[in-house]
């Protein structure tokens, strides 16, 4: 079968930095960094990610085409979810203009 | 080129096992046109129904928990069941892989699959609104659709979920048929601008389609369980579904109009006898529209609530989206310039869209005017909007490839003094139904109400009248078209002589599209040669 | 499902030229499915930032109410089982069926220690009366976002759960066909493709275990 065949080390070595990782987000959990804790934890587990994608997945050793479509998941995941977090967090920048003071009906 | 002897696809097997378990992508396309057809006709007898109803300022036909479903039922089964699969799977299905001189899709028994899993969410659709229907809009607005309507909405959405696997199914085959599966000497730049249109529509079902579904399974888990995620009352947001809603849906819009714009460009180069003219700019502004739709989906929602700051932003980026639509319009106009046209039906359904589709897309600009649709959101100039490109564009689209490809799928020939009558039908009545509704609805008239003032009868007559002649516009074809399967003439290899792979195959083809792999050598659209 | 290709040869089926051209188009279709599935999470993934954002003392109190240590373990179990899965590819890739066999039989073993683990906690969710709905027990001033917290939680979790099920139940079936020499040194894609399925479910929990289980904890 075709496919580039990855040494052994490397994927045991994949493996142990991935446990060091989970201790890492661990340990940083109970530390206060303020507001960097999300920045922290989601930049671990993207490393994390990242080193899966990259080497249990063969996106290194694969096509072009295969890296592009990693890339465009994570784009696409980062528009949806940012373009509606800013919508949220953009709602309460204007404020509501005051009632219209219209004449009464007949 | 090719040999009498072997058996078309139609007659390889006539056994009713040979067409239900059918790998060939021929067969599956028949069996999506069949059952596309059949659901195009139940959401139409909705339609009837809802233009009746609006003969009269009353509502007096219905009820308005009738009314409500019968509006939701013939937006639910005109999107979902015929409008989005509609030209991808019935002439992408069949077409992709013979234009590209591939034997089959990359994946048969997916395209098997699809068709199935498409029927199992027809069914559950059909039955939520057989049993007792589904009255939220097409759009499942939360909370109502989630906390405060029937248990059937579930089932009608769920459907829905299913469908949109399908559509996941559909796309996927097509992104990989595509890049791999090309015959020797086909380059990107040398494929037609049909393949280029349904490889843009493919990308939006495998983008879009899951949000909407996730969106689906949060109501469903919202009514059966009572997760809070878009109810108030529980803290949760409404708006929230409308985002992930027309994440999906406003890109849905470009399936349901890039590929019937693909056949328009095969239809435009073969009945002028001249190639498209900016092949390039054509083919990129597919994939254009299809990114930058990703990107505007919140002029749906100017009115409900969302920041205007994002209103603003959906807003831009939406005039934006109208440039590569444009783009196509000017080119095939230009290609049109000191050409040799032939009317032939497909013909009159491409004139036929370029006016319809232009007018749909210009009323789009005013609807995407933040201001402006404050006033007109909700009204019947939506409507006609949406009408004017979904039926004017895509209608008129899938009607051309049905009449353009009929002689290579079936190898007959139909009646041409009918279908032209026909098309005059559904081009007339078209424009009588809808362009009243641009009236109605800056005159103020709401959608999805059944009872309106008494001076808007007059224009819902017109609407109505107009209705009825499209309507029969639509059965024409159904009898002239089933006809000549029996009686009419058989259809020689290439009776437009048109360019393309498709035409180098007998009509119909044979199971393996062609006798040995084709080798392309010149470019699509090689008509001045 | 016989597939037999000549000595040497590896198999693939008609509508392809080649066997390379198979394999690239079978990998390139997971790809995409597995792209579908990543625009599906981010559905419940956009739900999550913007809850959180609104609710971050409801969201904080309901991730100290989880527990940390089953969440840890279970993350290393999948971790695992991801490697054991890699592993079972290479020994395929390489012709060696029984290693592959083994390796797979490993990853599905971890893969039910997980959901097991899963089991326990659902177990306590309930007991503790922590599912959203009409049996919610917390009353009082976060109740409103520790709930939507938990309607999050269940249905991230949830339908995280789903796709590992789905997965092992595949799983069986391939460690089957592989048993019976179905799936052989000249038709080994299933394994392959199957294992970057696997592999994302594990990334999936990757971004799981921090946003429900750690954010908070300080």
């Amino acid at each position: 079968m075709s496919g580039h065949v990855v040494p052994l080390r490397i994927y045991f070595g994949i493996f142990a930095a991935l446990m060091l990782l989970t201790a890492a987000t661990v340990w940083a959990a109970f530390q206060d960094f303020g507001i960097l804790n999300t920045v922290v934890a989601l930049g671990i587990a993207i490393l994390k990610a990242t080193l899966v994608i990259l080497y249990f997945m063969h996106v290194r050793y694969s096509s072009g085409l295969v890296r592009i479509s990693a890339v465009i998941g994570f784009v696409f995941l980062v528009l949806l979810i940012g373009y509606v977090a800013a919508d949220v967090a953009s709602r309460g920048w204007m404020p509501a203009p005051a009632p219209i003071q219209s004449a009464p009906l007949h | 080129m090719q040999t009498q002897k072997k058996p078309s696809y139609l007659s390889a097997d006539h056994t009713i096992g040979s067409w239900l378990l059918t790998q060939d992508h021929k067969r599956i396309a028949i069996m999506y046109l069949v059952a596309v057809t059949l659901f195009f006709l139940i959401g139409s007898i909705l339609a009837l129904l809802i233009r009746l109803e609006l003969l009269t300022p009353a509502g007096d036909l219905l009820q308005s928990e009738s009314y409500n479903r019968v509006f939701t039922g013939h937006g639910v089964v005109m999107v979902f069941l015929f409008l989005i699969p509609g030209i991808p799977a019935v002439f992408g299905n069949f077409l992709v892989p013979i234009m590209i001189g591939a034997r089959d899709m990359a994946f048969p028994k997916i395209n098997l699959a699809s068709f199935y899993v498409f029927l199992a969410g027809g069914v559950m659709i059909l039955s939520a609104i057989v049993f007792g229907g589904l009255d939220t809009g097409w759009t499942f607005y939360t909370p109502y659709s989630s906390s405060y309507a029937t248990g059937r909405v579930t089932i009608g959405a769920l459907g829905a979920f299913t469908v949109g696997f399908s559509s996941i199914m559909t796309g996927l085959n097509f992104l990989v048929t595509i890049h791999k599966m090309r015959a020797p000497g086909l380059t990107w730049f040398r494929l037609p601008l049909f393949i280029w249109a349904h490889y843009a529509t493919a990308l939006i079902m495998v983008l879009g389609t899951p949000v909407v579904a996730i969106a689906i399974v949060m109501v469903a888990l919202e009514h059966l369980f009572g997760f809070g995620f878009f109810d108030p009352t529980k803290g949760g947001d409404p708006v929230l579904f409308q985002h992930l809603f027309w994440f999906y849906s406003h890109p849905a819009v470009y399936i349901m109009i890039l590929p019937a714009m693909g056949v328009i460009s095969e239809l435009i180069a073969c009945f002028s006898r001249k190639r498209i003219f900016g092949y390039k700019l054509v083919a990129f502004s597919s994939l254009g529209i299809a990114i930058i739709g990703f990107l505007i989906w919140g002029h749906h929602m100017f009115v409900s609530g969302q920041s205007a700051y994002a209103g603003l932003v959906f807003s831009l980026i939406t005039y934006i989206v109208a440039i590569p639509s444009a783009v196509k319009a000017f080119n095939w106009t230009a290609t049109l310039y000191r050409s040799s046209v032939s009317w032939k039906t497909p013909m009159m359904y491409v004139i036929g869209f370029m006016g319809l589709f232009a007018i749909g897309g210009l009323t789009g600009l005013f609807c995407a005017n933040l201001a402006v649709d404050v006033h007109i959101h909700d009204t019947y100039f939506i409507v006609a909007h949406f009408h004017y490109i979904m039926v004017g564009g895509t209608i008129m689209g899938y009607l051309g490839a049905l009449h353009f490809w009929w002689p290579k799928m079936t190898g007959r020939m139909y009646s041409e003094a009918w279908a032209r009558l026909s098309a005059i039908f559904v081009f007339f009545g078209f424009n009588l139904t809808f362009f009243p509704q641009f009236l109605l609805g800056y005159l103020g008239m709401p959608r999805r109400y059944h009872f309106y003032p008494e001076e808007f009868q007059f224009l819902n007559i017109m609407s109505t009248a107009g209705a009825s002649l499209l309507g029969l516009g639509y059965l024409f074809p159904i009898f002239y078209l089933m006809w000549s399967l029996k009686k009419g003439e058989q259809a020689p290899a290439n009776p437009w002589t048109a360019k393309g792979l498709e035409w180098e195959t007998t009509s119909p083809p044979p199971t393996t599209n062609f006798d040995k792999t084709p080798v392309v050598t010149e470019e699509a659209y090689a008509y001045e040669k | 499902m016989s597939h037999s290709a000549k000595p040497g040869e590896t198999y693939y089926a008609h509508q392809f030229e080649d066997a390379a051209q198979s394999h690239e188009s079978i990998t390139l279709g997971m790809w995409i499915f597995l792209i579908t599935e990543v625009m599906f999470f981010g559905g419940l993934f956009a739900a999550y930032t913007i809850y959180r954002a609104q609710y971050s003392a409801a969201f904080d109190e309901g991730s100290h109410m989880l527990d940390i240590t089953l969440g840890c373990f279970n993350t290393v179990v999948l971790i695992l089982s991801s490697l054991t899965m890699a592993l079972a590819v290479r020994c395929a890739q390489l012709g060696k069926m029984t290693g592959a066999l083994f390796n797979m039989v490993l990853t599905l073993g971890l893969g039910t220690v997980f959901l097991g683990v899963k089991a326990v906690e659902y177990t306590a969710k309930f007991q503790h009366g922590l599912v959203p709905g009409p049996n919610f027990a917390p009353h009082g001033v976060h109740s409103f976002g520790l709930e939507l917290y938990y309607s999050l939680y269940f249905a991230l979790t949830g339908m995280h759960a789903v796709h590992m099920i789905i997965g092992a139940v595949i799983l069986m079936v391939i460690i089957g066909l592989t048993a019976k020499g179905k799936i052989n040194k000249t038709y080994n894609s299933p394994i392959e493709i199957f294992g970057l399925y696997w592999h994302f479910v594990d990334i999936v929990w990757i971004f799981l275990f921090p946003l429900l289980y750690l954010l908070g904890r300080h």
